[in-house]
């Protein structure tokens, strides 16, 4: 029988029987939240396992495409408008840290290293959950309680395939275009605060920019920005298509906090897996 | 022999958390019946549904389609399974980002190797069945209750099931529109010859289209048999339901239900010498799927409404008693009335529906979708005498038998009476 119709319940995955010796009372709630979120965590593998495989069809691709525009078109303004100023910010304060040695030619080396490696990946994905990550978990939690997703089951239609496929594709993609738009708009921006207001040499800024930065540093912002792309559609779209199950709250309020959860820890998990696979990465 | 039947739930127990469900529910579906599973609020009538579809797996217990355990199938067999059949929500469940089109067209784009045109084509025609042609390219917002409702009924029929599950059609619906999807669901039944398990609270209206009812009541199913024997049924859920509904639908229309139509002749004639006479008058509109066909479910039901109520106004004036028999029938009883003053009343009847009656059908004729070609139909009458001893039944078939037109609706070319 298809799997996608039976019933899914990844909060209540184990269940935890209250211990009759009073002295483990104490470890009970550890141990229970414990098991809890394994069981979580084991639910959204499987939720990303079975979405990512199902991309791979050809009926998926003008849904890719759709979600392209959306978690990627439609946010590139922000993100740029964000990059620009995070450039001018770190143009402004290296500026004022370097003259004090006497190093402003190395202005270029550290707002292109700085964005390049940790600022771009990990702002944009912040701001795509802020506009996109939100919108998805909010979407889908409508349509689960809706009973939308209930009415793609009926209808043959594979939930996780139809909904979140397309969107764990279109994230694959976007994530790093539009990290790569911050990087260049962020060195602009740092050129305008650094040279133009402050009076930076451009072509040593430029020089320093290029000549500093190694494939590997690229490369490594793009391992992030793929990392937090699959981590940040999988979260939010992991939380509106379990928003019935949420045991806190039913109906409109169950999409509202699943919303908040979904950025919440979409923002935690972006800044710990930005600690690890940096420490891979070095 | 017994008939096999397409579902069937063998012992079927559901438990949500500490809430019993259904407790060991056992009942029969067959093929190319209409169904009705009735039930107060909260039962677990969606609950049941949801089992046949596989949205909840049962906790105990069994059900079989075609004799064979839908849990126990390959993913092969489940597939072929879920594919005949389609579910109608209680809320609709359109997906409320796509045009009504869209939505239609989902499961053939997503479910079938259909081209392009052939499924616009097919989306179309489920489109244009439902009569909602004028609004394809609009979002389910845009549109009233009852035409969200006539578009999931288009996306749940677009595959060709031939097991269609309606929960709860008609709720939050007018009595007319109420009426006019019962109508749709029965018309769309005979035409495509599905067999639908319906989930409503219209009673009485759900019995003129239903072959079986199902009643479900404290977790379990009381009973399942056919729309008459669950006249004769005595349990406390009629109390319960039934005779609140039946009283309520009395206020609303003025005309008696089955139930209650049969025990005030029980009743009257008793009364009466064994040898006194009293008549009965069968009213029909002929060819009610021609007249759905061409002037819409909303008018034709309106239509009938309207002629209830004169039957109603007319007859009950005089010491007479009405009731809607079918989905296109009324009957009267004028207990105190031989033949002969019956067709006086009958032909005072004619000559006020004519003058009054018939000018406000034309009226929705006009308002309502109308063909292309030219159409018409009948209102029919029938009269029949009978003594307190002999049937009421057969003193109907005789009205039957007697009908002719007493009122005839035309139509120009264009639509124009």
């Amino acid at each position: 029988m298809a799997e996608n119709l039976k019933e899914q319940n990844p909060s209540n995955a184990i269940a935890v029987e209250k211990p009759g010796n009073p002295f483990t009372w104490i470890f009970h709630p550890f141990g229970a939240k414990t098991l809890r979120i394994n069981g979580n965590l084991g639910a959204i593998a499987i939720f990303l396992f079975r979405a990512f495989f199902m991309i791979f069809h050809h009926k998926q691709i003008s849904a890719i495409v759709q979600q392209i525009y959306f978690i990627g078109a439609k946010s590139a303004q922000i993100v740029m408008l964000v990059g620009f100023f995070t450039g001018m910010v770190l143009g402004l304060q290296l500026y004022h840290v370097l003259v004090k040695f006497g190093s402003v030619g190395v202005l270029g080396t550290a707002v292109g290293l700085s964005l390049i490696r940790e600022m771009g990946p990990v702002l944009t994905a912040i701001m795509i959950t802020a506009r996109a990550g939100s919108a998805m978990t909010a979407e889908i939690g409508i349509q689960r309680i809706s009973e939308q997703i209930d009415a793609l089951s009926t209808m043959r239609i594979d939930p996780v395939g139809f909904l979140i496929s397309p969107r764990i594709a279109a994230g694959i993609i976007s994530f790093p275009i539009l990290t790569a738009f911050f990087d260049l708009i962020g060195i602009i921006g740092g050129w305008i605060s650094g040279c133009v207001l402050l009076g930076v040499n451009s072509g040593a800024y430029f020089y320093r920019v290029i000549s500093a930065t190694q494939m590997e540093d690229i490369t490594g912002g793009f391992v992030k920005s793929l990392v937090f792309g699959i981590l940040v559609v999988t979260i939010c779209c992991f939380q509106g298509f379990f928003t019935h199950m949420r045991t806190d709250s039913y109906g409109a309020r169950s999409v509202s906090l699943s919303t908040t959860s979904a950025v919440v820890l979409s923002c935690v998990m972006i800044l710990i897996s930005d600690y690890v696979v940096t420490s891979f990465i070095l | 022999m017994e008939k096999e039947p397409i579902i069937e739930f063998k012992g079927v127990s559901k438990t949500f958390d500490v809430r019993t469900i259904l407790d060991k529910v056992n009942f029969k579906i067959y093929e190319g019946e209409v169904t009705t599973l009735i039930g107060l609020s909260g039962t677990g009538k969606s609950v049941t549904l949801k089992h046949i579809i596989g949205l909840l797996k049962p906790d105990e217990g069994e059900i079989l389609y075609r004799g064979k355990p839908i849990d126990k199938m390959s993913r092969k067999e489940w597939n072929a399974y879920i594919g005949q059949i389609s579910y109608m929500f209680q809320n609709n469940a359109l997906f409320d980002s796509m045009t009504i089109f869209e939505n239609v067209a989902l499961p053939l784009r997503q479910t079938t190797r259909l081209g392009k045109k052939e499924i616009a084509e097919k989306a179309m025609a489920s489109i244009e069945q439902t009569e909602l042609t004028d609004v394809f390219d609009k979002y389910p917002s845009e549109l009233s209750g009852g035409m969200q409702k006539r578009a999931a009924l288009a996306r749940a029929l677009v595959t060709d099931p031939s097991l269609v599950l309606f929960d709860e059609p008609t709720t939050g619906q007018d009595p007319i529109r109420k009426n006019a999807i019962l109508g749709m669901v029965a018309e769309y039944q005979n035409r495509f010859g599905f067999t639908a398990l319906l989930i409503s609270h219209e009673i009485p209206d759900v019995y003129f289209i239903s072959n079986r009812i199902l009643a479900l009541y404290d977790k379990k199913i009381v009973f399942q048999g056919t729309p008459d024997e669950f006249e004769e049924f005595e349990h406390p859920f009629r109390e319960e339901i039934l005779t609140s509904l039946e009283s309520l639908q009395e206020d609303i229309t003025g005309l008696y239900s089955k139930r209650h139509f049969k025990v005030r002749y029980q009743t009257d004639l008793s009364k009466r010498h064994p040898d006194a006479m009293y008549a009965v008058a069968i009213f029909a509109l002929e060819e009610i799927d021609l007249v759905s066909e061409n002037m819409g479910h909303d008018a034709t039901q309106e239509i009938i409404r309207s002629l209830g109520s004169y039957i109603n106004k007319h007859f009950g004036a005089v010491g007479g008693f009405s009731a809607r028999q079918t989905i296109n029938e009324y009957a009267t009883v004028l207990p105190y009335s031989d033949l002969d003053e019956a067709e006086r009343i009958m032909k005072d009847f004619k000559k006020d529906f004519l003058e009054h009656g018939l000018p406000n059908i034309q009226t929705l004729a006009e308002g309502a979708k109308t063909a292309e070609d030219c159409f018409e139909f009948n209102i029919l009458a029938g009269l029949a005498q009978g003594k307190p001893q002999i049937e009421i039944e057969s003193v109907m078939e005789f009205a039957r038998f007697n009908q002719k037109p007493i009122a005839r609706f035309q139509c120009e070319r264009g639509g124009k009476t």
